[in-house]
């Protein structure tokens, strides 16, 4: 496999369930600090992918590079080490603890057996966490029980959770399911925000949005790459247009 | 020691819970419960061990094992083991073809004592193999299970099998283990008579003392992040691989801690007791100990201490007087659990503890916050 | 360092073919039984994902049954005798699967979303339905006079002995499992109870009573069981814990065949039919049991989705 400067370089990734291809030899390159959205029709394999970058799913073939070390084959958490952050489609946090405990769980050390016993709330850690909380809009709420924020507050803790992380990629699934118009707005400067030093992948299906924060889009249809470019290119190319933009 | 207060103890809510405990333990049962009786409830006691432990397993971490007799199994014979050798000493059992060696095996027309016998004429040995053995068993298993995401009922289904095939496997082979008649006639300990009521009594403080032990250490590993990180598991195991979390070898230190928890139940019962035999291994016996944890609240460690001696002190009541009502009781129990009081006592005593909170609350302030009023209850002022 | 007693004798070799042939055939109506218990738990545990610890005990329910017939006939009905028994078979099939209904409708529908609790309460089921057994037909063991036609061994070869109970056995399983297959793929009702279990809501949104075929399912998996306690009858005797002793196998049997598959399910009692029977005329008694036992387990800790499994997008 080839050296790339590429922050993650998927090439020739394959995926099959009992015979059906989710996703059908992909090549897919991010560059570092890039926004990039992929978008596609239900069914095209989006989700699958972010599946196979962070371990939920094991490929048939190909090879997914992240900082040129290939991500394939190993576990989970290590791959979370390594600098990938998943966010999942339905906001995954954890519902029987605060906002604050759910923040301070993420927080990078002290993650193996004997570290979790261990680990003091340090005044470094309350100042991170604090931190996190400011800009994820929850500085007010560290003490409520995640079952009791709104939906769209839950997604910005699970985003927060993986700031936590400070992870070099992150990968977000439908960040904006379910918000207001005004949690949109909210969202979009997060993620202007967070992506000064970093990169992002995210899926998403609101145009409006895609448009607002995109540097690139990749659009998927099949398990493959149907076209790439510019928000404005996409939505102008004809194939787009045909499978899923709509004319 | 603020920290101690607040960790191990669990702060003022806490401390209350285990002084009353240690009240009723130490105090209100030896004075009002004869020799006899109080020699069962110490027995009790020692299931409370395994309970105890699936508190922190199934409780905290959502890992039901249906196989806990295994590690109080190896414990208890562990200790048997050290206690019938020194029972079978060349003077006690000069009468034998074989001088030395147990009885079971000198019926089994055994001539020498088999290698796996030797370690055990050692106390420090056997007290080591107590705690040890159980948890190099659950390291084993739970390694081979968890690093390949087997859980819930396929985990609770092999745990089961594992319980069959102990309690199996000691019973077919009477020579080497005292067969299904287990190993009896048990009698000193470093000479010291264990069968005398003294001796009862004494090991009957030593095992309450532990029991509290076991509860203090399960407090202080519940209140750091492993504690935190072992609700969000139960909850959302995903997540927790995805926050940067290798969850297999958590679950196994959990699955460790517990089998050395019950592991020293065990040996403590046969201490107790004077006995151990396969009936206390298998599948029946592991699955009650469950129920125990559950009638007591599986998240709360003080309710499996109450829960076992609830349930050990009905089965006691009622299969002596209604025999046949017994096991419908105890498999209606099992139903009212899982249907009715999901939570057990500990959730039956917190509702009424709030109920109590609510109402003083709402007397002492004025209407217009009766509604804030009434959340912060529900919700315990939980942090 | 343990004591493993092995039987060592002396055999002709015709007597070596004939043991393995016997054994191979006690292999094969231990696999009968198997398959039958194996078939219900499997459509219970892998399709409807509910586990169901009392399934012995509706095994057990289906032997009584056909010991109640057997008694009722040869004190009523005594020229009916020789015919009672094919009908007592049906009747436990009607009894356990009605029993079933109502225990899903009771106790089981509350309790999809949450397998460990199905565990518990399944086994609380199973102590009540033991006691009961107990209570109303005694602690001891109990067997129906079986027909004459079932009695007696048919002799190929001298040394070769085959009971015709035996052969019966794997017949009624063969046939069953043929007529689970049928209806499972086959019917309409079939095609209702796999979606129901593939696509809840689908099944429901197209008009699907979800909840009755929920118990259908149910019901049909407890009834096949009752098949397997009649079946029982003819090699065993039954008493309150018979349920108990092939519990843990069952379970076994249809986890390692890989839940939820049919033809796993097969191949799985196959081999641990065949596995603990030639283990067990090897090592004495209960060794041959704990022995298949821990290959079983081994295997499964190696390879925890069984024989077959599917891969299915979560």
């Amino acid at each position: 496999m080839s050296e790339t400067n590429f922050l993650l370089a998927i090439e020739d990734l394959t995926v099959s369930f009992d015979g059906f291809k989710a996703v059908d030899g992909l090549n897919l390159y991010v560059a570092r600090n890039e926004l990039r959205v992929i978008i596609g029709p239900n069914g095209a394999g989006k989700t699958t992918v972010l599946d196979l970058i962070c371990g939920k799913t094991r490929a048939t073939a190909g090879s997914i590079k992240f900082k040129n070390c290939e991500l394939l084959g190993m576990a989970e958490h290590k791959i979370v080490h390594s600098g990938v952050g998943r966010k999942f489609q339905t906001p995954s946090i954890y519902e029987n603890l605060t906002v604050f405990e759910n923040l301070e769980l993420s927080y990078p050390s002290g993650q193996s057996v004997f570290g979790t016993l261990a680990f003091r709330r340090t005044a470094e850690v309350i100042a991170r966490i604090e931190e996190v909380a400011e800009s994820i809009y929850l500085k007010d709420q560290l003490d409520i029980e995640g079952a009791f924020l709104s939906h769209g507050q839950k997604q910005w803790l699970e985003i927060g959770m993986l700031l936590m992380q400070n992870p070099e990629m992150l990968m977000l699934d439908e960040p904006v399911a379910g918000m207001s118009p005004a949690e949109r707005e909210q969202t979009a400067e997060l993620l202007k925000k967070i992506c000064e030093n970093r990169s992002i992948l995210i899926i998403e299906h609101d145009m409006d949005f895609v448009s607002r924060i995109a540097h690139k889009v990749t659009v998927l249809h099949l398990g493959k790459i149907l076209a790439e470019g510019s928000m404005a290119e996409i939505q102008n190319n004809e194939k787009v247009q045909d499978v899923y933009l709509g004319h | 020691m603020k920290k101690f207060y607040n960790n191990v103890l669990g702060g003022r809510s806490g401390s209350i819970g285990v002084i009353i405990l240690a009240i009723l333990l130490f105090a209100i049962l030896p004075m009002s419960l004869d020799a006899f009786r109080l020699n069962l409830v110490g027995k009790y006691l020692t299931y409370a061990f395994v309970a105890v432990g699936l508190v922190l397993l199934w409780g905290n971490s959502g890992v039901l094992s249906l196989g806990q007799g295994i590690f109080f199994g190896l414990g208890g014979y562990c200790m048997a083991m050290f206690l019938k050798l020194e029972a079978s000493s060349v003077e006690n059992t000069k009468i034998q073809s074989t001088p030395g060696i147990p009885d079971f095996m000198d019926w089994n027309q055994i001539t020498h004592l088999p290698s796996l016998w030797v370690p055990f004429k050692s106390l420090p040995f056997a007290l080591v193999a107590v705690a040890f053995v159980p948890t190099f068993i659950a390291f084993v298993v739970g390694t081979a299970m968890f690093k390949r995401r087997v859980g819930g009922v396929y985990f609770a289904v092999i745990t089961q099998a594992l319980a069959l095939i102990l309690s199996l496997g000691i019973d077919g082979n009477q020579g080497l283990t005292g067969g299904r008649n287990g190993i009896t006639d048990l009698r000193t300990l470093l000479g010291w008579d264990i069968r005398t009521k003294s001796a009862q009594y004494v090991l009957y403080f030593a095992c309450c003392a532990l029991l509290i032990g076991a509860i203090l250490l399960s407090r202080f590993v519940l209140s750091t992040r492993m504690g935190r990180l072992l609700l969000a598991m139960k909850d959302k195991e995903d997540r927790v691989r995805f926050s940067g979390y290798d969850v297999a070898s958590f679950k196994v230190f959990v699955f460790c801690l517990a089998a050395a928890m019950s592991g020293v139940g065990g040996a403590l019962f046969v201490l107790q007791v004077g006995f151990i035999s396969p009936s206390l291994v298998g599948i029946v016996p592991s699955i009650e100990m469950v129920i125990f944890a559950a009638v007591g609240g599986k998240q709360s460690l003080l309710g499996a201490v109450y829960g076992t001696l609830v349930v050990n002190a009905g089965k006691s009541l009622f299969s002596e007087t209604f025999p046949q009502l017994w096991l419908f009781l105890m498999g209606g129990l099992f139903i009212a659990v899982v249907m009715l009081f999901p939570n057990g006592l500990a959730g039956i005593f917190d509702s009424i503890g709030s109920r109590f909170k609510k109402r003083s609350l709402i007397k002492a302030l004025p209407k217009t916050t009766e509604v804030t009023v009434v959340e912060l209850a529900e919700t315990g002022g939980k942090s | 360092m343990f004591n493993i007693p092995i039987t060592c004798a002396t055999y002709t070799s015709e007597e070596i073919r004939s043991i393995f042939i016997m054994q191979g055939f006690a292999g094969l109506s231990l696999f009968s039984i198997l398959l039958l218990m194996a078939l219900g738990l499997a459509i219970i545990f892998g399709q409807m994902g509910v586990v169901n610890l009392a399934h012995g005990e509706f095994m057990a329910l289906g032997a009584y049954m056909v010991y109640l017939c057997s008694q009722i006939t040869a004190n009523h009905f005594p020229a009916f005798q020789p015919y009672y028994f094919i009908i007592a078979i049906v009747v436990a099939f009607i009894v356990t699967a009605l029993v079933g209904a109502l225990v899903e409708w009771g106790m089981i529908r509350f309790l999809y979303k949450r397998p460990l609790d199905t565990l518990l309460a399944t086994w609380g089921l199973s102590l009540i339905m033991q006691q009961a057994f107990r209570s109303i037909f005694g602690a001891r063991e109990v067997t129906p006079t079986l027909p004459e036609w079932l009695m007696g061994s048919f002799k190929p070869t001298p040394t070769i002995d085959i009971p015709i109970n035996g052969v019966f056995v794997m017949g009624l399983s063969l046939l069953l499992t043929l007529g689970v297959y049928i209806f499972m793929f086959r019917s309409r009702t079939g095609l209702h109870m796999r979606a129901t279990v593939q696509n809840r809501a689908m099944s429901s949104a197209v008009g699907i009573n979800t909840s009755l075929v929920d118990r259908f399912t149910f019901a049909l998996g407890c009834g096949i069981a009752g098949v397997a306690g009649a079946a029982f009858t003819t090699i065993g005797s039954t008493g309150p814990d018979s349920g108990s002793r092939y519990i843990v196998d069952t379970f076994l049997v249809v986890v390692f065949g890989g839940a939820g598959n049919m033809a796993g399910t097969i191949v799985s009692s196959f081999g641990i039919a065949q596995g603990q029977s030639i283990s067990e005329f090897f090592l004495e008694g209960t060794m041959g049991k704990v022995a298949t036992l821990m290959a079983i387990v081994v295997i499964l800790m190696i390879r925890p989705q069984g024989l077959f499994p599917s891969k299915v997008r979560t």
